[in-house]
């Protein structure tokens, strides 16, 4: 299994000077399982430069999961050159959205009106479809399975769980811990604790042993209080989730976009000596665009 | 029930995704969301004393495309799992249809009825805090006191001249309104609001304690008893008005599962003024915001 990422920028593409070794461009990972399926997570901006490799391997198969609608998860898809040659072949995997009552069709449809893109929907020569994915029903490709996990932000957001031949990969997508909405001491708190205890089991039971998490971790958690219920994680509650998981390794992204390389890797060292005693054989890294691991 | 029922279900099911919600809490709802920094608490407090918009929004969580490990029964539960704003933008959906009117052609008097649900959940929830024993969740009783006569609030907006009819033979011939709707439609509004949540894929629990509201309750099934008892006990102490002035006997099991008869359990429920004030001010704003 090759994970590489294409895009670890958060919210709104950020190239220059002191983004370079980094990157600029918002959310895409490519992953090619042992079966040789082509899965991607999110479509923001780093789907472009994917896109370009991919010409050199026509006619193209590849399943699209995207976590949520937000723009830096799927700003780049309509420049996701593969959907305009005929031959290709692309299925859009995303959840319902319970405020439109409608799925991933939409993530095209509103991107590719005639006031903001030049080429309209119908103009996609490849074969498109378009797949509503529900919380833990498994998407079988091959040999290859994929489980959409529901995580917390403010739109809904699936984390992707990938296995194949007993290799795995988890993308959260944008993700915040649960926190309790109630103050102690009001009578809502402790029901609303024991739900959102219970949630948090069950994501770590989903995410359990896999070899790689690829987690939100937008904050330090100096800056967190200022931005709670936005829906993004800090290096420490990925690194936390890692180690409650067992995941072998760990990649930080969603990195905040005016955040410099310089006080990336500042922020990401001084997370990664909170930890120092507890992550055993865990691997932590900062996610790179460009960067790929073979597992 | 007759073939007919799925064709009523189908039809009703189809009009309640247009019904209007409560007026206070369409207010409140857009006052609170003009800060984005609102309180998420606050959301959730308005949305559990609306017997619509908690129905909307349960109707869309429980529904095929979210398959959860367990079916949805609270608004806490809903923020829990598709987050505040999610939850908060479908509330807004739901105010954007306007405001269910104050008055119907079946005469029916939805601020009272509003009154009735509320003060039933919260004496539901209460009964359950100090007689159940922890035989059922406080929480379950509250959402099947604020949703058990919904079926009502449905015929008097897509049935008014049937259920005017039914709510003036309850009334001249001192019979239970549910007997009255039998006669009129055919079906009682405990039937319609049972199979609108089973339409809906709603828990059977929740399903099963709606529809035998009026009928055989088991006695080992606590929410039942305890939606059963609150029912009988808001009716008796007239806080609202759900159209059905009966109190029915409590059955020698339910007086011996509570250790006493209506009067006694009142009297063991201590102060309950504050439940009636709270349902009554709810009610109240809905006046304000709709005139």
């Amino acid at each position: 299994m090759k994970v590489k990422f294409w895009g670890v920028r958060g919210s709104i593409p950020s190239p220059g000077p002191s983004t370079v070794r980094y990157g600029g461009n918002t959310t895409c990972i490519e992953v090619r399982t042992d079966d040789n399926q082509l899965v991607i997570l999110d479509g923001g901006s780093g789907i472009f430069p994917l896109a370009q490799t991919l010409l050199r391997e026509l006619p193209v198969t590849a399943n699209i999961f995207n976590s949520h609608s937000h723009w830096d998860h799927i700003q780049g898809l309509p420049f996701f050159i593969p959907i305009f040659i005929p031959g290709n072949s692309i299925k859009l995997h995303a959840s319902f959205d319970p405020v439109s009552g409608e799925g991933p069709e939409r993530i095209m449809n509103v991107q590719m009106q005639y006031s903001y893109f030049p080429i309209r929907e119908a103009e996609m020569k490849s074969r498109i479809e378009y797949v509503t994915v529900m919380p833990n029903e498994i998407v079988e490709l091959g040999a290859t399975s994929v489980t959409p996990i529901l995580l917390n932000h403010p739109v809904v957001n699936l984390g992707y769980r990938i296995d194949c031949n007993g290799k795995s990969v988890f993308f959260t997508g944008d993700h915040e811990p649960h926190f309790n909405i109630y103050a102690p001491g009001d009578d809502s708190y402790a029901e609303y604790q024991a739900l959102i205890e219970e949630q948090r089991r069950t994501i770590v039971a989903a995410i359990k042993g896999v070899d790689i998490l690829i987690a939100d971790s937008s904050y330090t958690i100096e800056e967190y209080p200022a931005k709670k219920g936005w829906g993004h994680g800090t290096f420490d509650s990925s690194i936390e989730l890692a180690i409650a998981t067992g995941a072998k390794f760990l990649f930080c992204t969603h990195h905040e976009p005016t955040r410099s390389d310089d006080a990336l890797e500042k922020v990401f060292a001084e997370a990664l000596a909170r930890h120092a005693g507890s992550m055993g054989e865990l691997d932590v890294r900062l996610a790179r665009e460009g960067d790929e691991i073979v597992i | 029930m007759t073939e007919t029922s799925a064709e009523l279900t189908k039809k009703l099911s189809a009009a309640v995704e247009k019904m209007p919600a409560f007026p206070k809490s369409v207010q409140r709802i857009l006052e609170l969301t003009r800060d984005s920094n609102c309180e998420p608490k606050e959301l959730v407090m308005v949305i559990e004393k609306d017997p619509v918009m908690t129905m909307k929004l349960l109707r869309i969580l429980n529904s095929a495309y979210y398959s959860f490990p367990q079916k949805i029964t609270s608004v806490n539960q809903s923020v829990v799992y598709l987050g505040i704003n999610t939850v908060k933008n479908m509330a807004l959906s739901f105010a954007a249809m306007g405001v269910l009117p104050a008055s119907n052609a079946a005469g029916f008097d939805v601020q009272r009825y509003l009154i009735h649900s509320l003060a039933t959940a919260s004496l539901a929830r209460t009964l359950c805090q100090k007689f159940g024993g922890g035989a059922a969740d406080p929480t379950d009783c509250y959402i099947a006191g604020l949703l058990h006569d919904f079926g009502k609030v449905v015929f008097a907006q897509f049935m008014p001249e049937e259920f005017r009819q039914a709510l003036a033979m309850s009334a001249e011939q001192s019979i239970p309104l549910h007997v009255a709707e039998q006669n009129v439609i055919g079906a009682d509004h405990s039937i319609v609001g049972a199979m609108l949540v089973e339409k809906w894929q709603f828990p059977k629990s929740l399903t099963d304690t709606i529809r035998f509201h009026h009928g055989d309750i088991s006695t080992e099934n606590m929410v039942q008893c305890c939606l059963f008892v609150a029912n009988q006990i808001s009716k008796k102490l007239t806080i609202g008005d759900g159209g059905n002035h009966v109190v029915a006997e409590l059955s020698p099991q339910l007086v011996s599962r509570f250790g006493g008869d209506i009067d006694d359990i009142i009297a063991r429920l201590g102060d309950v003024s504050k439940i009636a004030e709270e349902a009554e001010s709810v009610a109240q704003g809905s006046q304000e915001a709709s005139a």
